[in-house]
This record gives structure tokens, C-alpha cells and sequence, in this order.
């Protein structure tokens, strides 16, 4: 197999686990992690089918 | 021959409390504190602000952490009407790096599903074909499209479709638990959690005829592990000098997927049943990137 074959193989599994793992990090720059806390922690009502 | 196929059917059987064992530790690790579903409480700590991969409703009285379905409507419905960057970062990160053995062995609505699938009735074949992609327009109707195109007119702000209207995990860990135990809830059940249960209930039951129909047909985090498991660097590999076309493991594949001609079909989630009534020991888990179907 060729160096350009195996590459071709690697760049879309390795392409997205790195796209996702930016946007992951730039995610955490932002804040969203305390805004996912925020909600999360507060019964939704109408989230879950009660209210 | 006979005998050789019942000892690897046998090994099979053996195999299975293995991944139930799994299943059933990663369901204590993500929702540890059982004894909330006593006081019908939910935890308010801070590892809720980190999300776990399976269907795990964080309004569970005992889940510890977020679900990925829900957190990515919250974004969406809210005041910023953005996808949520931290959620979707770590949807494309998980599924491609595990793809639908998220599914099989991390996801606590699946491991329910396998339990009821367990009991002994006659089992049925899922035979619409079109039924499989349903899970897709939940994923773009109710999870992307409608929180963020519906606003209330006063506050702005959308709603979770998906978690409001369908999401069974929510009514069967979530609200039904919380209605239980927590008397001062139940003055607010109405008309939505009757439709809620119904749907719960409804899926519930066919689970126990049908392998995992909630799953295959409408679980929109389904859905963005199925379109991430072809090239998910965990991977079902058939070596085809080994293969000796016997068709067991088409046979026992309870999606009815045929392994040989597609190890990575997007509705297989590593079970691990067709590797392990293989005689031949063609197929095995692999971790890198391979050639394609």
C-alpha cells in the first residue's frame, strides 16, 4: 500500500475526530459548558413531558 | 460439524452477559445516584456541565452528567440560536472515534431494549426499509430545525422538540421516576406526558419483538453515530482469506446485516454476535482506519 493510499484512508476518520475535538476546545472558550450546566441542573418540566 | 457449531453458538451465549456487564456498568457510572430516584431529586453538581455519549437524560434523578441530544437543543433553542460548538465537537468526536458501539455497549436506552429483547416471545423482522432513515428526520426536524425555527413570542427563546415530544429515555428515567417519588410534580402531569408515555410505552413493548426499534428507527443520536460508523476508527473487519461464505453470521445478526459484505453498515452496533458464532475467526474488532466496504 502506498503512503498516499494509507493517508487517504486516515484523513477522514483522523479530519473529523480533529474537527471535533476544535470545537470541542473553542466550545469550552465560550462558556458552553457552564451555560450546559445552568440548565442541566434545574428539573425541565416541559423537557421531560410533565409540564 | 454439528457439534463444532453448537460449541461456538455456546461461546456466543457466553459472550453475551460480558457486553450486558458493560452495558450495566456504564449505565451505574453515568447514573450512580440511585438513591435519587427515592428522593426525587436530580444531582445539581458540576459534572453535569460534561456530557456522556449514550441517550442519558439529565433529568434522570440518578444521572451524574448531560445527554448530547438534549444539550445540543438547548443551544439551539436558546437566546444565541447557535449550534452548540462544545456539544457538536464532542458528537463528531465520539462517533468517529467509536461509531454505534456507543450504541451496543454505552447507551442506557439500548441496554434497556437488550433487556427486554431477552424475553421469550416470538421475534419479528423489521421490514420497512424506509423505516431505518426515519431516525434521520427526527435528527433534522426535531433536534435541529424546529428549536431553532420556533420561538415563543415573548421570551424569544425555542424549545427542545425532541425531548418535550418523543425522547422515551426522558419519560422512562426522567419523568416517570420524578412523578414517583416527587409528590409536588404531579399537580403538573397532563396531556403531554400521557402522549409521552404512550410513545414510551408503545416502543417498549415492540422492543420486546423487534430488536431495537427505537434504535433502528427514530433515535436521532442513532442517527449521527450511524452516518460516522463507516469510518469510525473502531471497526468491524472481516478478513476474506478466512471467510468461508457459511452465512452464520448473517444468520445471526439480530439487524439482519450480512458482516461479510458490510462489516461497518451503519445500523451494526458491535454487538459482536456474528463475531462470535464465526468458526472461521473472520471477523474481529479493529482500531485505525481501513479499507472501505
Amino acid at each position: 500500500m502506498t503512503t498516499l493510499a494509507r493517508a487517504k484512508r486516515w484523513l477522514p476518520p483522523l479530519g473529523v475526530l480533529a474537527l471535533g475535538l476544535s470545537l470541542m476546545a473553542l466550545g469550552l472558550w465560550r462558556g458552553e459548558s457552564r451555560e450546559l450546566l445552568q440548565k442541566a441542573v434545574t428539573v425541565c418540566l416541559e423537557c421531560i413531558g410533565i409540564g | 460439524m454439528l457439534g463444532m457449531y453448537r460449541n461456538r453458538l455456546t461461546r456466543g451465549k457466553r459472550r453475551l452477559p460480558g457486553r450486558l456487564l458493560a452495558q450495566l456498568s456504564f449505565f451505574l457510572l453515568q447514573n450512580p445516584l440511585l438513591s435519587n430516584f427515592f428522593n426525587g431529586t436530580i444531582y445539581r453538581g458540576g459534572l453535569k456541565r460534561i456530557c456522556t455519549p449514550g441517550l442519558n437524560c439529565y433529568s434522570c434523578p440518578a444521572a451524574v452528567t448531560s445527554c448530547p441530544i438534549g444539550a445540543a437543543q438547548l443551544f439551539l433553542a436558546g437566546a444565541r440560536r447557535g449550534l452548540g460548538l462544545f456539544v457538536t465537537g464532542f458528537l463528531l468526536a465520539a462517533g468517529v472515534a467509536f461509531g454505534r458501539f456507543i450504541c451496543g455497549y454505552l447507551c442506557p436506552m439500548g441496554l434497556l431494549q437488550d433487556l427486554l429483547y431477552r424475553i421469550k416471545s416470538p421475534k419479528l423482522r423489521l421490514r420497512l426499509r424506509f423505516a431505518r432513515y426515519a431516525k434521520y428526520a427526527v435528527l433534522a426536524v426535531f433536534v435541529l430545525i424546529l428549536p431553532f425555527a420556533v420561538r415563543h413570542p415573548l421570551s424569544g427563546l425555542g424549545s427542545a422538540w425532541f425531548c418535550t415530544y418523543i425522547c422515551p429515555s426522558g419519560t422512562v428515567f426522567g419523568a416517570l421516576p420524578l412523578l414517583a417519588a416527587n409528590e409536588s410534580l404531579r399537580m403538573f402531569a397532563g396531556p403531554l406526558l400521557i402522549l409521552k408515555a404512550g410513545i414510551a410505552s408503545g416502543l417498549l413493548a415492540a422492543s420486546v419483538f423487534l430488536y431495537r426499534v427505537f434504535c433502528r428507527t427514530l433515535c436521532p443520536l442513532g442517527a449521527v453515530y450511524a452516518l460516522l460508523n463507516r469510518i469510525a476508527l473502531l471497526k468491524m473487519r472481516c478478513d476474506r482469506k478466512r471467510c468461508v461464505s457459511c452465512g452464520d453470521c448473517a444468520r445471526a445478526c439480530n439487524l439482519h446485516i450480512d458482516p461479510v459484505k458490510t462489516p461497518n453498515h451503519p445500523e451494526c452496533v458491535r454487538c459482536g454476535d456474528c463475531k462470535a458464532v464465526c468458526k472461521e475467526r473472520a471477523l474481529s474488532y479493529a482500531f485505525g482506519a481501513e479499507k472501505k466496504d
